[in-house]
């Protein structure tokens, strides 16, 4: 199967044809396939060298100037290291944009913890307004990024899309906006993230609980949790593909006329120091099924 | 036959706007450091006007160096940008004009600024931008301090543009010797090393502010560095 990145470029090229707003703009890291795309739009297909400030703060310049950037490389380097500018030159200025990372958890196990940053949603979770995909199939990929992107709506809003090699066998019909009911059941409820669903679906099997499929996670869908958990006990385990806990007080929000408890899981804070494949890294955070339905199966009591 | 009872100010009025925002009538160089070289600009260099402050076609100025930004909004006020009658409430929480601008609440300022090291790159992609619309006409200055070039996203900015041929893209640098480490002429070097098209002038004299903002710089990006007096405390909590 290919990846979310790989059909990144395609969509993007798509995008340039149909909408003269679009640019994209890249550090060096996926420079590659946007080879065709530079050929036919010289002067939106911008790369800025490995300058990472740069490249934030040019793509906030480009939305000043009236288009709707495309900001793109690997999410340590497009949230963590440039942040203030995510804050000012977007936020603070009052422009939109649309980010776009990969390999944000463990993506590249072998590159170690420079090219990890579990943390970025929960980082971009401490701005305002930002909608926050995380996409579980290719297809999935393309219908957010395409959402994001929103062309020929004059759209000023700010995204961001977080892809992975990380996905589930067979796309979902998502919406972009809402989570969709995947399982019912009574005794809690089950808010599996974007690639995590196989795992969540395998760990849940023969469970009677209610499963959740959220690919976008801001905003969170806070009324899909309230049906979910007014017809299931209101026992709630998010399951996230970046850092535990990320996502637990959007549902505590949520939840607060209701008396409640919430499990979040996902990646750990600690820094492993390994090396190795996505698997081993998705077993070491406890995510594989097995340990799901373990964890899940304790909580839920 | 049309009138107007829009009084006009001239540069020998802002001293008495700026005094409606510090109470004071006298200023010191940091307060003023800007002054002359944001009048040239407004006064003769930029083509943008209050009429024009939403034509995708203006010129854009950019403060990056949003610190002591008494100067810009009596430059603005005097322009017809914003209300004159503004400038008193400086600072205070019903006053749009703090201190640090905010594109938002203040009319004519193309960016919010305070956080040093930000506008350079911002203009490079307004440059950019308007490039890639077709616009190859409207000019973008950007106003950076002398120890503001110590921030590294400046360096990826001037990096950048030059070999990227920006030459829509103009940097303003206000140099009052502020700078902990610098060496003399370092700053100009350090633009002409990435391409740009350079001028070091008096940053108090008119002529020569005038002459170099205007100085043609094919196929390059522009900066002129426009030397003040030596900072003194400017009040900025340290």
């Amino acid at each position: 199967m290919d990846t979310m990145r790989d059909r990144f470029a395609p969509v993007m090229a798509r995008l340039l044809d149909e909408d003269p707003r679009v640019a994209v703009v890249l550090a060096e890291i996926g420079k590659d396939a946007f080879q065709e795309s530079a050929h036919a739009h010289p002067d939106r297909v911008i790369n800025v060298g490995i300058r990472e400030q740069l490249l934030v703060g040019a793509g906030a310049g480009l939305a000043l100037a009236g288009l709707r950037p495309v900001v793109h490389t690997f999410a340590s380097f497009l949230v963590e290291r440039p942040f203030e500018q995510i804050k000012l030159d977007f936020g603070h200025q009052g422009l939109g944009g649309v980010l776009v990372s990969a390999a944000a958890s463990f993506d590249w196990p072998e590159g170690g913890f420079t090219h990890m940053s579990p943390g970025d949603v929960a980082l971009m979770d401490t701005l305002e307004d930002w909608s926050v995909y995380v996409p579980g199939h290719p297809d999935e990929a393309e219908t957010l990024l395409r959402h994001a992107v929103a062309p020929g709506t004059g759209s000023d809003t700010k995204a961001y899309v977080r892809l992975s090699v990380q996905a589930n066998a067979e796309p979902m019909p998502v919406d972009g906006e809402h989570f969709l009911t995947v399982r019912e059941g009574g005794r809690g409820v089950v808010v599996a993230v974007g690639p995590l669903l196989d795992q969540v679906l395998a760990a849940t099997e023969g469970l009677d609980v209610t499963v959740l499929y959220a690919t976008t996670v801001r905003p969170f869908d806070g009324a899909a949790l309230r049906r979910a958990v007014g017809a299931a006990r209101a026992d709630v385990v998010l399951v996230e593909p970046y850092l535990a806990g990320t996502s637990t007080a959007a549902a505590n929000d949520a939840l607060v006329e209701v008396e409640h408890r919430v499990l979040g899981l996902g990646v750990g804070r600690g820094e492993l120091r390994r090396y190795g494949r996505v698997d081993e890294h998705v077993r070491a955070h406890g995510l594989d099924a097995a340990s799901l339905r373990e964890r899940i199966g304790r909580f839920l009591r | 036959m049309t009138t107007t009872t829009e009084r006009t100010y001239a540069y020998a009025d802002l001293p008495h706007l700026m005094s409606r925002m510090t109470g004071d009538e006298k200023h010191g160089p940091a307060a003023t450091s800007t002054l002359d070289a944001l009048w040239v600009l407004y006064d003769q260099v930029l083509r943008v006007t209050p009429a024009r402050v939403d034509d995708p076609a203006r010129d854009r100025f950019l403060l990056s160096k949003g610190h002591g930004p008494m100067a810009y909004y009596a430059v603005l006020a005097a322009k017809g940008f914003l209300p004159v009658d503004w400038l008193e409430g400086f600072g205070s929480y019903d006053s749009p004009l703090g201190h640090h601008p905010d594109r938002v609440l203040v009319p004519g300022a193309e960016i919010g600024s305070g956080s040093l090291g930000h506008g350079l790159p911002l203009a490079v992609g307004t440059a950019l931008g308007l490039r890639a619309q077709g616009l190859t006409d409207p000019r973008v200055w950007v106003l950076v301090g002398d120890a503001e070039m110590d921030e590294g996203s400046n360096h990826e900015a001037v990096a950048y543009a030059g070999p990227a041929g920006l030459e829509q893209l103009h940097t303003l640098v206000i140099d009052n010797a502020s700078a902990s480490y610098a060496r003399p002429g370092g700053i100009a070097a350090r633009f002409e090393a990435a391409g740009w098209s350079a001028r070091t002038v008096d940053g108090r004299d008119h002529a020569a502010l005038y002459e170099a903002f205007t100085a043609p710089h094919a196929g390059r990006p522009h900066v002129v560095v426009a030397r003040v007096e030596s900072k003194e405390y400017a009040g900025e909590p340290k």
